[in-house]
């Protein structure tokens, strides 16, 4: 009796419901705005193009030396001795491999699309924080990009931008930009009422509250957005090579393959190296904002 | 001048205010009112009057409106119903650019927990009212520097609030709510986080800082001690409403429900305690040769306006005003025998406080306490004794 039921009911969904055609959709989608916003993809395909092409030549035309040095310096600056001789040691490890050049293409990656994440994450977390209604679209549409696995957008980013640097930097900004835009909003959230009190009740204006009050007071959390955006960035960047990206993603993806095990190892190495510099640069950053205030 | 006016004020937190205001008409209780629309009354048909440059205390326990109160006035928190007239003009009522004109000039607000910004160091925590009012950098520092003088903070200008004890932090948010110079204080239980003895120093400052500025004040507490201490009027509150106000003496003599009974209560130490035990010694003594000239040095060095006169061995004769010295200097005369006036409450170091009250109540000089053979032994002023009961109160374990 109940194995009829189920038998029923089985052969019910399998005969009578069509399958539901998503991914046709999804390819229709693609393929219609492919043909339609032509015109504006290549806009910013060209835009983001000009940008990282800039910054991987800038990067690359200074001399190795005193790039090295001035890291260094930077990193002594803001995140004391230790890390500033781990840089020296380090970037000069990178140079002594040969891996320079692709260590500051990967570089010049990161910095582009962590430069874009904040330029449109910390705006769309103000906006989420002041928003209920932005809050209730952009907070679902997060939680989508964080969790879609990246290959799945980095198919779709070929037809819109074509092989290369910019559907990587692009792919890049979808994966690392939900921190920054997270945390910008917590870190305004979390501004202490009395402190929003005082703002009004000496007759702040919004801005004024945005920019003397909110932000000051969010900084340090901002800042952990921005660390984590740079982090995801990095290994997004790798992934990327897949597309086109040159960097130190395109050397492990030729020593994939190629079995080249000890190349691999070499640009899994320097990875690292370049993850550990920006992280400790970046973090103390933050922190040291939270100490002198 | 009347300052600030208040009239009928009501707010109803929760999305239908229309509804519970239209219970409150009917007579409706609170708790009823919340029983049948969920709307929760803060401040409920609330009216009152501050004169200029006085201090005007709300007190209550917590719940019971005063904050929500206070924040009507600033609007940081807009009223359902009534009026709130600062110099005339209702200020529920105004458009967004004036309210902020009198945010920023008119009044200004000192927090519970002092709402230093962190990120600030104390000469621009004290500046920001200033900055947002787009002064130049040397305009506002100027004016923030008076301020700091004033609280007497000038050697930690450049320091982080973080760096400071409580009460210098809650310094800090008096020399910035001055720094505007506003007509209007509106202090939010300025003192409560504070340890009690520098509780005391605070409001000992804040006595001395209002007797030079005469601002108007409006300030919150939840002790009544402090009440007591600072106010000129009191107003009880109790479920939004206020259930008494007038002076000090008038809570505390004739308190007119059993809730305020009760609050006053805890605090009549008066049958209790002697003069003695609340008496302070008299910060200095003139005898009838002394000059005027020094008389009135001294009254201005200790910040008051009689002295008391005593014989080479300590026998009271009388007192002289500040007014009457001041006259005798302009006349020439050269002791102060001759201005010496009797008319003083004295009384013995045993008698009991709430026999005394009433008379200091109606007297502007201090009451001179004197032993049998007629020996200045101190003085009673309304400091005093307030801080005796309070003091008092607290060895009770209360």
């Amino acid at each position: 009796m109940v194995e009829n039921i189920i038998f029923s009911i089985t052969a019910y969904f399998t005969d009578k419901i069509p399958r539901i055609p998503l991914g046709r959709w999804t390819d229709q989608a693609i393929e219609f705005l492919q043909i339609h916003c032509r015109d504006s993809t290549k806009a910013i395909s060209d835009f983001l193009e000009i940008m990282i092409k800039g910054l991987q030549e800038g990067l690359i035309s200074i001399p190795i030396l005193l790039m090295i040095l001035a890291v260094a310096a930077v990193a002594w600056k803001s995140a004391g001795r230790k890390v500033a001789i781990f840089s020296l040691v380090g970037l000069l490890f990178i140079w002594n491999i040969g891996l320079w050049n692709v260590t500051m293409q990967t570089l010049a990656m990161v910095l582009a699309a962590v430069f874009m994440c904040v330029l449109l994450g910390v705006p769309l977390g103000i906006l989420m924080a002041k928003n209920l209604t932005a809050y209730r679209i952009i907070a679902p549409v997060l939680d989508f990009m964080q969790t879609l696995p990246a290959f799945v957008y980095l198919l779709p980013a070929i037809p819109f931008f074509g092989l290369g640097v910019v559907p990587a930097v692009i792919t890049t900004l979808i994966f690392a930009m939900p921190p920054v835009i997270r945390l910008t909003y917590l870190g305004l959230i979390q501004v202490p009422e009395e402190l929003m009190e005082l703002g009004k009740s000496f007759g702040s204006t919004f801005f004024q509250m945005l920019f003397k009050i909110e932000l000051p007071l969010a900084r340090s959390t901002i800042m952990a957005g921005i660390n984590q955006c740079i982090m995801l960035s990095l290994s997004m960047v790798v992934i990327a090579a897949m597309i086109g990206a040159k960097g130190l993603g395109g050397v492990v993806w030729t020593a994939i393959q190629t079995l080249n095990m000890g190349m691999g190892f070499e640009a899994g190495v320097a990875i690292v190296i370049l993850a550990i510099i920006l992280d400790r640069i970046t973090s103390s950053l933050g922190n040291s904002q939270g100490k002198e205030g | 001048m009347t300052k600030i006016t208040i009239n009928n004020l009501t707010k109803i937190y929760g999305n239908n205010p229309e509804k519970a205001l239209e219970l409150m008409d009917k007579g409706f209780s609170n708790s009823d009112i919340r029983q049948e629309t969920k709307q929760v009354v803060g401040v409920r048909e609330t009216s009152f009057t501050v004169d200029e440059g006085e201090s005007f205390v709300i007190m209550g326990l917590s719940g019971s409106g005063k904050s929500t109160l206070l924040r009507c006035i600033n609007m940081l928190i807009a009223p359902s119903r009534g009026e709130i007239l600062i110099d005339g003009e209702d200020v529920t009522r105004v458009s967004g650019d004036r309210l902020m004109q009198l945010r920023r000039k008119k009044m200004s607000m000192i927090f519970q927990k002092f709402a230093l910004l962190p990120n600030r160091r104390i000469l621009d925590n004290v500046a920001y009212g200033l900055e947002i009012q787009n002064l130049t950098r040397n305009q506002r520092y100027e004016k923030a520097r008076e301020a700091i003088a004033m609280v007497g903070l000038q050697e930690w200008e450049d320091a982080y609030p973080h760096s400071l004890s409580g009460g210098m932090q809650q310094r800090v948010g008096i020399a910035r709510a001055l720094a505007t110079d506003p007509d209007i204080l509106l202090m939010d239980e300025p003192f409560s986080a504070l340890d009690p003895l520098i509780r005391q120093d605070m409001q000992d400052d804040l006595l001395a800082l209002q007797q030079k500025l005469r601002k108007t004040i409006i300030f919150i507490t939840h002790d009544l001690d402090e009440a007591l201490k600072i106010g000129d009027n009191i107003a009880l509150m109790k479920d939004g409403e206020i259930v008494q106000s007038g002076s000090p003496e008038d809570i505390l003599l004739s308190p007119s429900s059993d809730y305020v009974a009760r609050f006053v209560e805890n605090i009549n130490w008066t049958r209790a305690l002697t003069a003695s035990a609340v008496m302070v010694k008299p910060r200095v003594v003139m005898y009838p040769k002394d000059g005027p000239m020094m008389a009135l040095r001294n009254m201005e060095r200790h910040g008051i306006s009689s002295l008391f006169v005593t014989d080479r061995s300590g026998g009271l004769i009388g007192y002289i005003t500040a007014e009457d010295a001041y006259n005798a200097v302009e006349n020439g005369i050269k002791q102060l025998d001759g201005i010496i006036q009797k008319d003083m409450p004295v009384s013995s170091p045993d008698t009991v406080l709430s026999d005394l009250l009433e008379i200091m109540a109606n007297t502007k000089v201090p009451m001179a306490i004197v032993n049998e053979s007629n020996e200045l032994k101190g003085v009673l002023v309304r400091g005093s004794v307030i801080a005796g009961l309070a003091g008092s109160r607290r060895e009770a374990g209360e």
